[in-house]
């Protein structure tokens, strides 16, 4: 079993709440994992990205190499094509479609996502507003990891073991909350499948 | 038992708890920050009440760290690459004085610039100071390399540093704690009652004893369980892999390496090995995270013998960070392509967060910009550097910490008008006080703008340690208390802000401006912290440092 996956945002998105719990999924499984992140200036909203491994056997590099990523997550449509060279031929790209425009120059949203479309196997997928009318818009993150878990080797009751063990100081209500939002990308995800 | 899921930066801080570590000093800079900030949110290091407050600068942290040395008990001091040359004094000569309980220099190394303004590697201070350097190659390595590195410190009465480049510093895996941990060192000072005066009769005596261990520092290397050399059939080539190149180099080979390998985390180089494989092999291709120091010595000057493949012949980039594919493309392989980048996508360079006090610094100080022109503003380093870029446009310089107030001190001596230095309250603290002290003493005429965002920002939001003494400071260094103006950076107070910049410039003389506003994200973590701990006993209250 072998899974790399980019995650990619603007700094202060939180991409890195999505690979708390894939780890923590993983290492409960007794799987290896790496994680890559971004920290210092890029965090100040710029754009930054995450390299995810998990295997069945140990991991050497922290980094991927290109064209061997099995998924792009990407909370941010342009930030999902930023890292494309990484992607497999026959990868995932998973993203959402709220642009997170703080620079003057972001190109029309169409011409984004017309890209997206061009990758073979995408999900386009409108977490913020899915998240939005569930009442959280907090809980964006685990529409996308729920959207994404359709594509992962890794069980889905592993990742909501994970959802309860992540949010469970927060209390149930909380818990309940991500995972209804886990159930609500994962849905999607089957719907728009090919 | 569960493994722990921690960054190399978190692997090597519970190891030196584990390991008996009395105290944890540095200096907040990108990546070695997250070691100290392990201590600070540590159940154990907070029970066991270890020493862990940021320091004021490098160089305080490592001579502190030295102090504790003396005492008998075992510290770490950490810092980024560039902190090495603040420090580097205290640094340098600790490797005379020696240690007494174990003492490893922790540092981050940052080849690619991610958020540093150059990529120094720190292995050079290692060499050149006559020390032994660990480099570990995976988290798991940055644990144990802390037990070891205390172990070796305090056998050879010597200050070991481990260097942490930023893709080690900064991914996580899982590790496995020890069962066995160490206690805390006792007091107990030197035998030797003089070895830490360095008066030069007695500091030539020390220097023999340090080159007389030289001999013995390349043993432990060649025996070291961090150096180790894999035969491999064909001997074309042989491979030596530093630090975390080695992952790179097995990620491109998961069934076995077919050439002979050196993996080297451990200096000074292990010379038999180095020996066995130039006796051997054809050629030698050498993989080093940084620069090619490694390299460089296998070459020599002449660089007339065995044929050598590196960064120094373009078989590798010669600056940046190297990758599996750099790698992979070194040793002939075949690379992945993945798709290209759309034409459409534009870059996104970091910017001020939404609410930024320095956003409104730096509107009222292109007010100025305009009517003087472009040319008069020296800054620094920090979040504020970020004012170099659009819509702002507002800084002229960023050398290295602290040379705001003197740069802007040296151009104002030549005539410049107006010289005016932005600095951020951490990096004043750090090392743009004694510069104050410089412009005071002279009454130069010039104006230190000190962005007060109460807080070291860039890094994650540390403690400060001016934190509310900066008029003080300012004072009692010779400032006139009427050319101190404190202000609050906010939109409705433009103007305002315009006019003590205006008035403090025509000033003839020295004056500080301080426009205070804490940090948007020190803020709402303030404020979550406080809603947390409303709920429950957390680790919150750490984040505001120990003791």
């Amino acid at each position: 079993m072998k899974l790399d996956i980019i995650l990619s945002g603007v700094g202060g998105q939180g991409i890195l709440s999505i690979s708390t719990i894939i780890g923590a999924a993983a290492v409960k499984k007794g799987l290896f994992l790496k994680q890559a992140e971004v920290h210092g200036m890029s965090q100040r909203g710029g754009e930054v990205q995450s390299h995810l491994r998990i295997s069945d056997k140990p991991i050497y590099a922290d980094l991927i190499p290109k064209g061997k990523a099995n998924l792009i997550i990407s909370v941010e449509p342009m930030e999902s094509l930023r890292y494309l060279p990484f992607l497999r031929k026959d990868g995932w790209l998973i993203t959402n479609t709220k642009p997170f425009v703080n620079i003057s120059n972001y190109p029309p949203i169409e011409e984004i996502l017309n890209d997206v479309k061009k990758v073979p196997q995408h999900i386009i997928i409108e977490a913020d507003k899915i998240a939005k009318e569930m009442g959280s818009a907090q809980v964006m993150n685990i529409v996308m990891l729920g959207a994404a878990s359709e594509f992962m080797t890794i069980e889905i009751e592993d990742l909501k073991d994970a959802i309860k063990k992540v949010f469970g100081s927060k209390g149930d209500k909380v818990v309940e909350m991500n995972l209804l939002a886990f159930e609500k990308g994962k849905e999607y995800s089957l719907e728009h499948k090919k | 038992m569960e493994k722990l899921l921690l960054l190399g930066d978190e692997a090597f801080a519970q190891g030196a708890i584990d390991a008996g570590v009395s105290g944890a000093y540095g200096y907040p800079g990108t990546p070695s920050t997250e070691i100290i900030m392990y201590f600070q949110k540590n159940k154990e290091a907070i029970e066991k009440d270890i020493h862990r407050v940021w320091s004021c600068n490098e160089k305080t942290a490592m001579e502190t760290a030295l102090g504790m040395s003396y005492a008998g008990k075992r510290a770490i001091v950490t810092m980024k690459h560039v902190g090495v040359n603040v420090a580097a004094d205290g640094f340098v000569n600790s490797a005379l004085t020696g240690a007494n309980g174990g003492l490893i220099v922790a540092v981050g190394d940052d080849p690619s610039m991610h958020s540093s303004q150059c990529e120094q590697d720190s292995r050079f201070y290692a060499k050149f100071s006559l020390l032994p350097l660990l480099e570990p190659s995976n988290q798991q390595e940055a644990y144990d390399m802390a037990f070891y590195g205390f172990e070796l410190s305090e056998k050879f009465e010597l200050p070991v540093m481990v260097r942490f480049p930023t893709r080690l510093a900064h991914s996580r895996a899982g590790i496995e704690r020890r069962e066995k941990r160490l206690e805390f060192n006792k007091i107990s000072l030197p035998e030797d009652k003089t070895r830490f005066v360095l008066l030069p009769l007695i500091a030539r005596k020390r220097y023999k004893l340090l080159l007389e261990k030289q001999e013995a520092l390349v043993e432990v290397s060649e025996n070291s369980p961090y150096n180790v050399y894999t035969d491999g059939k064909d001997k074309s080539m042989g491979i030596i892999a530093c630090g975390l190149t080695y992952n790179y180099l097995m990620e491109n080979y998961p069934d076995g390496c077919p050439y002979p390998v050196l993996k080297i985390s451990q200096y000074p180089l292990p010379k038999k090995h180095i020996q066995k494989m130039f006796s051997e092999c054809e050629s030698v291709l050498v993989l080093e995270e940084g620069q090619p120091l490694v390299e460089e010595q296998l070459r020599g000057f002449l660089d007339n013998g065995k044929l050598i493949k590196g960064r120094m012949d373009g078989t590798l980039p010669r600056d940046g960070e190297l990758n599996p594919d750099h790698v992979g493309k070194a040793l002939g392989l075949k690379i992945e392509e993945g798709m290209n980048i759309p034409n459409s996508i534009v870059p996104r360079p970091p910017a001020f967060c939404l609410g930024c006090p320095h956003s409104d610094s730096f509107n009222a100080l292109k007010v100025i910009i305009e009517k003087y022109g472009k040319g008069h503003v020296f800054s620094d380093i920090g979040c504020y550097t970020m004012g170099v870029l659009p819509p702002y446009n507002a800084i002229d310089t960023c050398v290295c910490m602290g040379a705001a107030i003197t740069l802007a001190k040296g151009a104002a001596d030549a005539g410049l008008f107006p010289s005016i230095a932005v600095i951020g309250d951490s990096t004043f603290s750090h090392s743009g006080m004694t510069g104050l002290l410089d412009c005071v003493n002279e009454n130069t005429n010039m104006v230190i703008i000190i962005l007060d965002n109460e807080t070291t920002a860039m890094t994650g939001g540390q403690n400060s340690s001016g934190l509310g003494k900066l008029e003080a400071i300012c004072e009692s260094m010779g400032v006139n208390p009427e050319h101190i103006r404190v202000c609050t950076p906010l939109k409705k107070n433009h103007d305002e802000l315009v006019k003590i910049y205006k008035e403090e410039i025509d000033y003839q003389g020295i004056s500080v401006i301080i426009p205070r506003r804490e940090c948007v994200q020190t803020m709402t973590r303030r404020n979550k912290n406080l809603l947390n701990t409303k709920s429950s006993e957390g680790n919150t209250t750490a984040e505001t440092g120990g003791k």
